[in-house]
């Protein structure tokens, strides 16, 4: 069955094995290889992308199910060799050590602030109707789905507060 | 992964009729089937995709209350206004479940269905009669620490792992579905999922091909709202025992109450003659322990699994005296 998926700003035009989940997809058909295959369950976050600007894990969806969506990977973030704000705050804060997790800690990141910025609440946010301000604590808690096999937890948090515009 | 046929749905009636089939299966935000695929615990021959056949709203109700299209998202549900607003307990079941990632995918119809996680249903070289049927429960004898202590049989003790479905189950929430031939069913959220008994593969009431369309919540009772979730780790972790409260207190009395519990059961549990007996009683200890001793009379730990029974006593008294200091 036949389908196209835009990654990065390209239509791309597949016809694979339904059985191919969009990371295999990305990762083998397409060569985007920065989407990380760590636990292929969904628990570690490192194969997250963002679909139509929401964050996902890659490897619990099927490519044949994506057909017309817009997917980003890391490889569609940088402009040439000009980084992103958030790839330069990971990278300021040293906001990894062997960087295996760090294209889905960042992906994830860009769409946890989106969600921040619509106003949607977390798990720790103390009042529902309130405004959303992130914190640490809120950052780590929508953070929770990217684990980070070196605990670059405390520099993942400060870029991302950077990146989030909050004055340190 | 075994192989499987994949079809794209178009409409509710479609989507149940093309489901008509042994071993198809319906896909919609895929977390947990597609995780089970690739154990080869599922194996269906079909998928039928029903992501692009609508109900993905999130309606008013004549009488108040709202109607939840099946396919809204976990993390869409959680941020409504109206649910952030006057179901509270619903979005802090919701935003305490999974992780972003997942409740960004994961459906409200999907989330109901979803599989136990006892680690021997997962492990297939271990018996398992959900899995495979007649061939035993390696989880009585064995690690369960995060079993279920209600509602369980000899043959299974997996535990339901839903966190929205607990909140659901306190709201009174009732389930719309449409089956093969068109014709839609309502009923009572408490009346989908069925106890183990001698067949705990049979999860649900639902017939092969009904799909659930919707769930419809009345309008919320009056009282505190608070959903309670005691776990492993802070974020993203199941609940070893979690509890959804509704409960309205004035002068220091318990007016109304309603609990229902996720942790614990093979299906969110509640005891409405044990919540009625709260009525008129003062918002203490001593009524906690009561209400405790009532909901965990025929509680029966495995081991591994025992601390359920004084943890879920300590929850109560604590969400009480929070209800109470509301």
């Amino acid at each position: 069955m036949g389908y196209s998926i835009t990654v990065n700003g390209k239509l791309e035009r597949l016809d694979l094995d339904p059985r191919t989940s969009l990371l295999d997809a990305l990762r083998e058909h397409l060569s985007l290889t920065g989407s990380k295959k760590g636990c292929d369950h969904g628990q570690c976050g490192a194969c997250t992308v963002l679909v139509n600007g929401s964050r996902i894990n890659s490897c619990l969806t099927l490519a044949v199910m994506h057909d017309g969506d817009d997917v980003n990977t890391i490889e569609g973030f940088a402009d040439d060799d000009q980084m992103t704000a958030m790839q330069a705050a990971f990278v300021e804060h040293d906001g990894f050590q062997c960087g295996y997790c760090t294209p889905g800690q960042i992906c994830s990141a860009v769409g946890m602030l989106s969600e921040a910025e619509a106003g949607m609440p977390s798990h720790v946010t103390a009042n529902l109707n309130g405004d959303v301000s992130l914190s640490d604590e809120e950052i780590r808690e929508r953070m929770s789905g990217n684990l980070c096999r070196c605990a670059a937890y405390p520099n993942i948090v400060a870029a991302i507060a950077e990146a989030a515009g909050r004055v340190p | 992964m075994k192989e499987f046929a994949y079809s794209r749905a178009t409409g509710a009636e479609a989507a149940a009729r093309a489901a008509n089939e042994p071993n198809a299966k319906f896909i919609a935000g895929g977390t947990n089937l597609l995780d089970l695929m690739k154990l080869q615990i599922e194996t269906p021959a079909h998928l039928v995709d029903i992501n692009r056949i609508g109900l993905d709203k999130i309606e008013d109700t004549a009488e108040g209350g709202l109607r939840i299209g099946a396919l809204v998202r976990n993390s869409d549900l959680a941020a409504d206004t109206r649910v952030r607003t006057r179901y509270e307990v619903l979005s802090r079941a919701l935003l305490s479940g999974a992780s972003a990632q997942l409740r960004n995918k994961a459906t409200t119809g999907g989330n109901l269905l979803q599989r136990t996680r006892c680690y021997y249903f997962y492990d297939t070289t271990k018996p398992c009669n959900k899995r495979t049927p007649g061939t035993g429960c390696a989880a009585l004898e064995g690690f369960n620490r995060v079993h279920a202590i209600l509602g369980v049989s000899d043959h299974c003790i997996a535990s339901h792992p839903s966190d929205m479905a607990v909140a659901m189950r306190v709201l009174d929430a009732e389930i719309e579905t449409i089956n093969p031939t068109g014709e839609t069913r309502h009923f009572a959220l408490a009346e989908l999922h069925r106890l183990p008994g001698d067949s705990p593969h049979i999860e649900t009431t639902l017939a092969q091909g009904e799909m659930i369309t919707a769930v419809v919540l009345p309008p919320p009772p009056p009282g505190t709202q608070i959903y309670r979730k005691v776990r492993d780790r802070a974020s993203y972790a199941f609940a070893l025992v979690s509890v959804a409260v509704i409960i309205d207190i004035a002068h220091d009395s318990i007016k109304s109450a309603r609990f229902s519990f996720g942790g614990l059961a093979p299906k969110p549990w509640r005891d409405e003659a044990a919540e009625a007996a709260l009525t008129d009683a003062p918002a203490t200890d001593k009524t906690a322990d009561g209400f405790s001793d009532a909901i965990l009379e025929n509680a029966k730990g495995r081991g591994g699994n025992d601390f359920k029974i004084p943890l879920t006593r300590r929850t109560l008294r604590a969400v009480l005296a929070q209800a109470a200091g509301a």
